[in-house]
């Protein structure tokens, strides 16, 4: 009977404290949830240097706390919980496992603002941000519709998710669109981060004939698996790679969250920070290309840097129709553009890509 | 000159004594390694060890410590049988996801209704899943005399690619928008594993560890079945002689520690994790063979070293965000108290000898 008292009483508090400790303190305290180690390279990496931006940008008014490695499920619930008992104002969850567990972390903060990367569910105090990395893609598209010699162009998937079949679909429309005769060879390794998959995704590619190498996973095992075999080409992914610049990685999506993060804080710096989402491209700096070296002919460049230019501005949308779906049924007619609801959940293949999305 | 020498029989003292000297070493080497990074030692080891327990926070850690620790408990016990017999079961991880899978499958397989009979027909169904995830290395290992550790071990790659698929596939939200993972069971009342006592951590879980511990205890102490458990390992020529089964016993142990992996599955799919998703397994079945030694296969050692790894998985997380130590170090900190727990057992069976060997 005691215990429970207690017990109850000290859930009570929980709430209580929570609320109290986050106006304790005058720095503004920002929490950030990596999924895995920051030096993986690629998708962790890049969002601790968006973490290190907003320090270097605010300086002594702001503290930023991490914790990396973090399992998606209760051990991300325990960390948030943590962060949030510290005295975190805002707290950066950027990994889309976290989705749940950070709106139930922030139904008992309410005091405590939320960001989830890559989500599709918000609350008064949870905003959700993703980027358009379906833009990077079209440009990869592009560049590797033109350089490729045997037509074939590798893929590395790494889960059958709207996410990466919107980055299939934009690189196979942009790369048909420069060379019809392109073909493309899809592999999925069920995993972000592996290397030793991703290798042997990227030989088995290549013995297939392709010389031009995708990824959807973030480590630079593809692009060793290229420079071993020799002309084979691969894009940097997730961060820019530049090790294997300029050949066999000719380009790279580099995911850039540092305008966005200093931009949150900012907003909560100020107090007006309000629950929205955001998906950003090329436009506004979330996406960036990393440098087109000089393996690609100059004529090429320019047309991908055009490419690149016109989506930024807005005047070009990568899925802009007439484009059929792979069952050969509409998708969208002449001159018309995909709206995000349907990118978001994106579940098909456009035509022309041969084989099935897993199930 | 410095020897070992062969006890003529294990030192009982030791045997206690080694677990403590372990944690004792694992500070002072942990202290010297986050001192080399540049952070404050003492501060470090006391995050790690006092915050979750006594800091300011405690009231809401301390529950955590129960959600942490019962998987880790709950598949230890199973396991501490089959090791205690010479029968390793290295694929807890596999049972775990499979048990998860099963449940969550018969869980789901009622969405909408609302029934008292849902959870508990998902408590079977996870204990099947495990059971039967565990029986396949058994059988194999009976029938065929193939090894059950090689076996075990690779079905948790197969458990794992299962996973991803149940996750994409046939168990997928159908509301989720094409998003990888299930429904959430933490929102479909009569599938919940909730919390018995609000605030408190408490969920069928850590009861089912807590039964878990008190049955195995019974089972090693009073049953034939200990005794049989415990002659095999220590001498399996003898058990024959004293009509153990040695067929039986492999299932059995298979069976017990595959059922109560799936159990944990089952309970943590069902509670503080909600979804199958494709990362829903964070290595519990591997770290819960640490705690089966770091308990000396004993139950209540179990119980007290699930507490102590779920203490230095809190603690970590917590040293980490208010101190700024990389994960890995965290990880080499719960590296060194295996290490050191094995390096201190070599003093149960061997002594120390100082100056030259006698001449026999």
């Amino acid at each position: 009977m005691k215990l429970s008292t207690l017990l109850t009483s000290a859930a009570l508090a929980l709430g209580v404290a929570g609320g109290a400790y986050a106006d304790a303190h005058e720095k503004t305290k920002v929490g950030f949830v990596f999924v895995g180690p920051v030096g993986d390279g690629g998708w962790t990496y890049e969002h601790n240097q968006g973490r290190l931006a907003v320090e270097k940008e605010f300086g002594d008014a702001v503290e930023t706390v991490f914790v990396e490695s973090v399992a998606e499920g209760p051990d991300s619930e325990r960390v948030m919980t943590q962060m949030a008992l510290d005295g975190a104002d805002l707290i950066f969850t950027t990994s889309f496992g976290y989705m749940d567990p950070t709106i139930n972390i922030a139904a008992k903060f309410p005091d405590v603002k939320f960001e989830h990367a890559t989500g599709y569910k918000r609350a008064d105090n949870v905003s959700t941000y993703s980027a358009r990395f379906y833009e990077g893609r079209a440009i990869q598209g592009h560049i590797a519709g033109k350089m490729t010699k045997s037509n074939i162009i590798g893929y590395i998937g790494s889960f059958p998710i709207p996410e990466v079949i919107r980055g299939i679909n934009s690189a196979y429309i942009h790369a048909k669109k420069v060379n019809p005769d392109v073909e493309f060879k899809i592999v999925w390794a069920y995993t972000w981060f592996d290397p030793a998959k991703e290798a042997d995704a990227a030989k088995v590619l290549i013995e297939q004939g392709a010389d031009v190498i995708l990824q959807h996973t973030d480590s630079t095992a593809p692009q060793a698996a290229a420079q071993e075999a020799g002309n084979v080409i691969t894009f940097g992914q997730a961060s820019d790679m530049a090790q294997y610049a300029p050949s066999p990685r000719v380009s790279s999506i580099i995911d850039n969250w540092a305008p966005y993060y200093i931009a949150r804080t900012k907003a909560v710096m100020d107090g007006t920070w309000e629950s929205k989402d955001t998906w950003d491209g090329i436009g506004a700096g979330m996406v960036s290309i990393g440098e087109i070296s000089d393996a690609v002919p100059a004529d090429v460049k320019e047309e991908a840097l055009a490419l690149k230019a016109s989506i930024a501005d807005g005047s070009y949308h990568p899925f802009t129709g007439p484009l059929k779906k792979q069952d050969g049924s509409d998708f969208l007619a002449e001159g018309e553009t995909a709206d995000d609801g349907t990118l978001a959940g994106m579940n098909f293949y456009v035509e022309g890509i041969k084989g099935d999305i897993p199930k | 000159m410095v020897r070992l020498e062969k006890r003529p029989q294990p030192s009982r003292a030791f045997s206690w004594a080694t677990p403590i000297l372990a944690v004792i070493a694992t500070m002072i080497f942990g202290g010297l390694l986050f001192a080399a990074l540049g952070k404050d030692p003492v501060a470090s080891i006391q995050t790690i060890f006092w915050e979750p327990l006594f800091g300011d926070f405690a009231f809401y850690y301390r529950p955590q410590l129960l959600i942490k620790g019962a998987p880790l408990v709950l598949i230890a016990i199973g396991l501490s049988l089959g090791f205690k017999a010479g029968i390793w079961n290295i694929g807890a991880e596999g049972q775990y996801i499979m048990g998860a899978i099963f449940g969550a499958a018969a869980g789901l397989a009622f969405y909408p209704t609302q029934s008292v009979f849902i959870f508990p027909l998902m408590v079977v169904a996870g204990a099947f899943g495990g059971w039967i995830w565990a029986m396949i290395p058994a059988v194999l290992k009976v029938r065929f005399g193939t090894n059950e550790i090689l076996v075990s071990l690779m079905l948790v790659y197969v458990a794992e690619q299962f996973l991803a698929s149940m996750s994409l596939g046939l168990l997928k939200n159908p509301e989720g928008f094409g998003f990888p993972g299930s429904r959430n069971l933490q929102q479909y009342a009569s599938a919940h594993n909730g919390e018995l006592i609000a605030g408190s951590g408490m969920h069928w879980g850590v009861a089912a560890a807590l039964i878990a511990v008190i049955f195995a205890y019974v089972l090693l102490t009073r049953h034939r079945l200990g005794f049989a458990i415990r002659v095999t390992g220590q001498a399996p020529k003898a058990a024959r002689f004293s009509g153990v089964n040695p067929t039986r016993l492999v299932l059995f142990c298979m069976g017990v520690s595959g059922l109560l992996a799936g159990l944990a599955g089952l309970f943590e799919v069902a509670g503080p994790a909600g979804q199958i998703t494709i990362d829903f397994n964070v290595g519990y079945g591997f770290t819960a063979i640490i705690v089966a030694f770091l308990g000396r296969l004993h139950p209540i050692g179990i119980l007290l070293a699930g507490g102590l790894l779920a203490l230095t998985y809190i603690g970590g997380d917590i040293a980490q965000s208010q101190l700024g130590l990389p994960a890995a170090a965290i990880q080499v900190f719960q590296g060194m108290l295996l290490f050191f727990l094995l390096a201190f057992d070599l003093f149960t069976q061997f002594r120390l000898r100082f100056g030259q060997a006698e001449v026999i």
